[in-house]
């Protein structure tokens, strides 16, 4: 059984089909590279398994369990086993300590001690993602790299199950997306399985096991990253 | 003082109904919700004798609330003011709410947060234009002259505020002293202003 399954997965807005009967499975602890160009469904996707959007067919199963078309408190219970991070990040009028620690404010951690290591947990996290001591900056004055890397902190502070990244490194100069690299091969292994939608072909191969690739909203290839060859 | 005082609680009042029903309207999806934004823009003119003429049939001894005896009294004209600026608070806290875009709703929610949470999160990033809606409706029931006149009565140290006691000096021929209140009418207003300048500014 897999961690995550995803069924003939299909979304139409209106009369445009976005994704036609999509299949694919993620295990615990691997990275799914998910690939192809700009408007091939790969945001639609990751808000469907996200739980953000209701799919027009198909069915979503986590842990063998379908989620997809539940209630919103069901949903909402495994929304919070993971985290989201969107291609244009956006932050909350807040500082970046109120950013970062906003997933874990909203399940509920409001007592001393635990607002104590919630602290801590800040801390660490951006120390994570390269940007300790930034605790009482305004999220909105950082720069868009910077943005990117609290939106990941945001998501890493959760530990979530499944971590969705939709051009986690976009925004990023060089440097910094090595860094957010070598965080993610890191989270190879662990108990945390992530998808990584990217137009980076190279990204994909370096981190992830597998590659789905996605074009006109059809999965056009999935296989190991070092079988799969752009279509396009 | 008592104009203030007035003015303030029907603000609060309103702006304790307008903010959370505006959050529903806003966030709700239902039939006729475009039709129901058209209706309540198109109460922000309502002209303030009409909204005083139906308060007074509500809270007139015979009306349907004729025995909470609230008719001239403070608390009558409070009410009045505050269902004449709720139309303009419901509106601006609407489009306020709205111009905060989905993407801060998709991160609030897919961090976990619930619909309530959503809900205030988005209060909070538009907090500035919510203030900026009860401070215009405080505005509004302070200049109005309507409801204040027939809900209150225009009672001399007690329901008589800065408008209807402009409004009787100038029936009486005191010209003088209506210009010092209507200076000092203006001058709170442009002291609502300049603190809804700096809310904005910031």
């Amino acid at each position: 059984m897999a961690f995550l399954e995803v069924r003939s997965l299909s979304k139409s807005i209106g009369p445009a089909k976005i994704l036609h009967e999509i299949n694919l499975t993620v295990e615990r602890g691997e990275i799914l590279g998910l690939i192809g160009p700009t408007g091939s469904g790969k945001t639609t996707l990751l808000r469907l398994i996200n739980l953000l959007d209701e799919p027009s067919a198909g069915s979503i199963l986590f842990d063998g369990r379908k989620v997809s078309g539940r209630q919103e408190k069901e949903a909402l219970a495994t929304r919070r086993k993971m985290a989201m991070v969107f291609q244009k990040p956006v932050m909350f009028k807040a500082s970046v300590e109120e950013n970062v620690s906003y997933g874990l404010r909203m399940r509920g951690r409001q007592k001393r001690h635990e607002k104590i290591s919630m602290n801590a947990m800040v801390k660490e996290v951006l120390e994570i993602v390269g940007l300790s001591g930034y605790e009482s900056r305004d999220a909105n004055t950082l720069s868009g790299g910077e943005m990117q890397r609290i939106a990941l902190a945001r998501a890493l502070i959760l530990q979530p199950e499944l971590l969705l990244l939709d051009e986690p490194t976009a925004n990023l100069d060089p440097r910094s997306a090595a860094s957010i690299d070598s965080l993610l091969r890191s989270l190879a292994g662990s108990r945390t399985a992530v998808i990584l939608a990217t137009h980076n072909m190279e990204q994909c191969r370096k981190l992830a096991r597998r590659v789905a690739v996605l074009q006109a909203g059809r999965l056009a290839a999935l296989g190991k990253s070092e079988e799969i060859t752009m279509p396009w | 003082m008592r104009s203030i005082f007035i003015s303030l609680s029907s603000a609060a009042l309103a702006g304790i109904i307008c903010i959370p029903v505006g959050g529903i309207i806003e966030f709700r999806e239902f039939w006729g919700k475009r039709a129901l934004i058209n209706l309540i823009q198109t109460f922000y003119s309502l002209p303030t004798v009409t909204v005083g003429l139906l308060v007074f049939l509500l809270i007139s001894r015979s009306g349907p609330l004729g025995f909470l005896n609230l008719l001239f009294s403070q608390s009558g004209m409070i009410l009045g003011q505050a269902i004449l600026v709720c139309p303009i608070m419901i509106g601006l806290t609407i489009t306020a709410l709205g111009s905060v875009g989905s993407q801060i709703r998709d991160t609030a929610k897919s961090l976990g947060a619930t619909e309530m949470q959503i809900i205030i999160t988005v209060i909070k990033e538009a907090r500035v234009a919510v203030i900026a809606a009860v401070l215009l409706g405080f505005g509004r029931a302070l200049s109005e002259v309507g409801v204040a006149m027939m809900i209150g009565g225009n009672i001399r140290g007690y329901t008589r505020v800065l408008t209807t006691s402009i409004a009787l000096e100038t029936s009486m021929g005191n010209l003088e002293l209506s210009m010092a209140l209507g200076i000092i009418l203006i001058s709170i207003s442009l002291g609502i202003n300049l603190l809804l300048n700096r809310f904005q500014g910031k």
